[in-house]
């Protein structure tokens, strides 16, 4: 039986930094993760990051991903399973990983779930042809596999992800024939979405898609305005020619292996959906399983960082690692994470977590 | 209106199917799930379930954090049979 201390999963940035805090106080690690390289979303985000510098601002997400990366080697202490998806979490409190051709039982004392996100989806007549994609998908095909998704793209969402995939498709070289917003406002970031709009591109507030059209891949889609009350206004329809969809209309937690281990959850939308109830050290309702980045509520990468950094020095102090440090660290952390979550931008996530504060109590 | 809107890719499960079931009563993930197969594709769920709880919610009138989430038993992916067969060394 494969035994570990602390079973770390999922290899983006918040279980990277998870994997390297609870090593650093000398606990023995695995981390596993489902693609072929750890790094999460970072792998792929070429826009540098903001924030402070404690969570590598004005670095780019691919250089963080390999500096995290470089830092969890030199540690000799976390065992990295790659092609290794968590595929259950059981009553005996073992998880099964299938890795390759080969499927095991894995017996692990703490489990930090950094499973990250996945792209919600829109239903509309059409919404299955060929060359409608999530935006994350097409980044994904853009900046990790050099493919060119299609020749003129309508996206749909002007959040952060919205705005920065667009511009990354005009740099590929890509046309993008309009930016089209459900919300009567852009809620993507000015400098993103000024950079766009400086290239011509209109962002169309206000607007939705309702059909997709083509025999077997796309050929164009019907948008069209909406009113105060996001109802379709009469007359507005019209057609735009476009052989690539990206939809980016948020993300929800990937919550299932929390479900599985019986973990108290709460349905959030300011947080992306089902996430568990979490202490401040980001322990769940089940001794011993810990959260932490977008699992634990949709959010920015930096921020996922201090999660980890926070569970993986609880699940190390949990085992008698780093007791004499761990207050310190875990207290600046926590610091760190407040000023991230400071200011106009981190009031959705501040309400969410209110929110959350909230049905854990009345739960109890 | 209806049916070209796929809402289960997976299933190959349509918005008029998946509102038949509704209108005819069935109030939960679960109980369309084993009438239908929602959900019980390659994705397990993932793009389907949060359409289908909030259609769900509308027809009943329920606030989308009261509806019962559906249940997420393992495997969370598809796992060749030959590979369970395979085993673990110590087996």
């Amino acid at each position: 039986m494969y035994k570990t201390e602390i079973l770390v999963v999922g290899g983006g940035p918040a279980g990277l930094a998870a994997a390297l805090a609870a090593a650093e106080q000398g606990a023995e690690v695995t981390l596993a993760d489902r693609n072929s390289d750890l790094g999460g979303q970072l792998v792929k985000q070429t826009h540098m990051f903001f924030g402070s510098k404690g969570q590598y601002a004005s670095e780019r997400g691919i250089s963080i991903a390999k500096i995290l990366k470089e830092k969890a080697a030199a540690t000799g202490k976390i065992r990295i399973l790659t092609g290794a998806t968590v595929t259950g979490y059981y009553e005996d409190k073992k998880v099964t990983i299938e890795a390759g051709d080969k499927f095991f039982p894995v017996e692990p004392q703490r489990v930090i779930f950094a499973t990250g996100a996945q792209e919600n989806t829109l239903i509309f007549p059409g919404c299955d042809l060929p060359g409608i994609y999530g935006a994350g998908a097409v980044q994904t095909l853009m900046n990790l596999h050099g493919v060119k998704p299609g020749n003129r793209v309508a996206m749909v969402g002007a959040g952060n992800i919205g705005v920065i995939v667009s511009y990354q498709l005009l740099q590929a070289g890509v046309e993008v024939a309009a930016i089209i917003e459900a919300a009567p406002r852009i809620g993507g970031y000015y400098v993103h979405a000024a950079k766009v709009r400086r290239l011509g591109v209109p962002i169309l507030t206000s607007h939705t898609v309702i059909k997709a059209h083509g025999n077997h891949c796309l050929e164009k889609i019907t948008i069209a305005e909406l009113d105060e009350k996001r109802q379709v206004m009469a007359g507005s329809e019209r057609d735009l020619e476009v052989d690539v969809l990206c939809v980016s209309v948020g993300l929800s937690p990937l919550a299932e292996l929390l479900f599985q281990a019986g973990c108290r959850m709460g349905y959030v939308p300011e947080l992306g959906g089902f996430v568990p109830f979490r202490d401040d050290c980001l322990e769940t309702s089940v001794a011993g399983i810990y959260v932490a980045g977008d699992a634990a509520g949709i959010g920015e990468a930096s921020a996922a960082m201090v999660q980890g950094r926070i569970a993986g020095l609880a699940a190390a102090a949990s085992l008698g690692y780093g007791k004499d440090t761990f207050l310190e660290k875990v207290t600046e952390a926590g610091r760190e994470l407040t000023g991230l979550h400071g200011g106009p931008t981190g009031e959705k996530i501040r309400t969410g977590l209110a929110k959350l504060t909230l049905l854990a109590k009345e739960a109890v | 209106m209806g049916k070209d809107t796929i809402v289960c890719r997976c299933e190959d499960l349509s918005l008029e199917e998946i509102n038949s079931w509704i209108e005819k009563g069935y109030q939960t993930f679960d109980e369309i799930k084993r009438v239908s197969r929602v959900g019980m594709g390659p994705c397990q769920g993932k793009t389907c379930r949060a359409h289908i709880l909030r259609l769900l919610a509308e027809a009943s009138g329920t606030p989308l954090e009261r509806m019962h989430p559906a249940t997420f038993r393992p495997p969370v992916k598809p796992i060749r049979l030959g590979t369970i067969a395979g085993g673990d060394r110590d087996d």
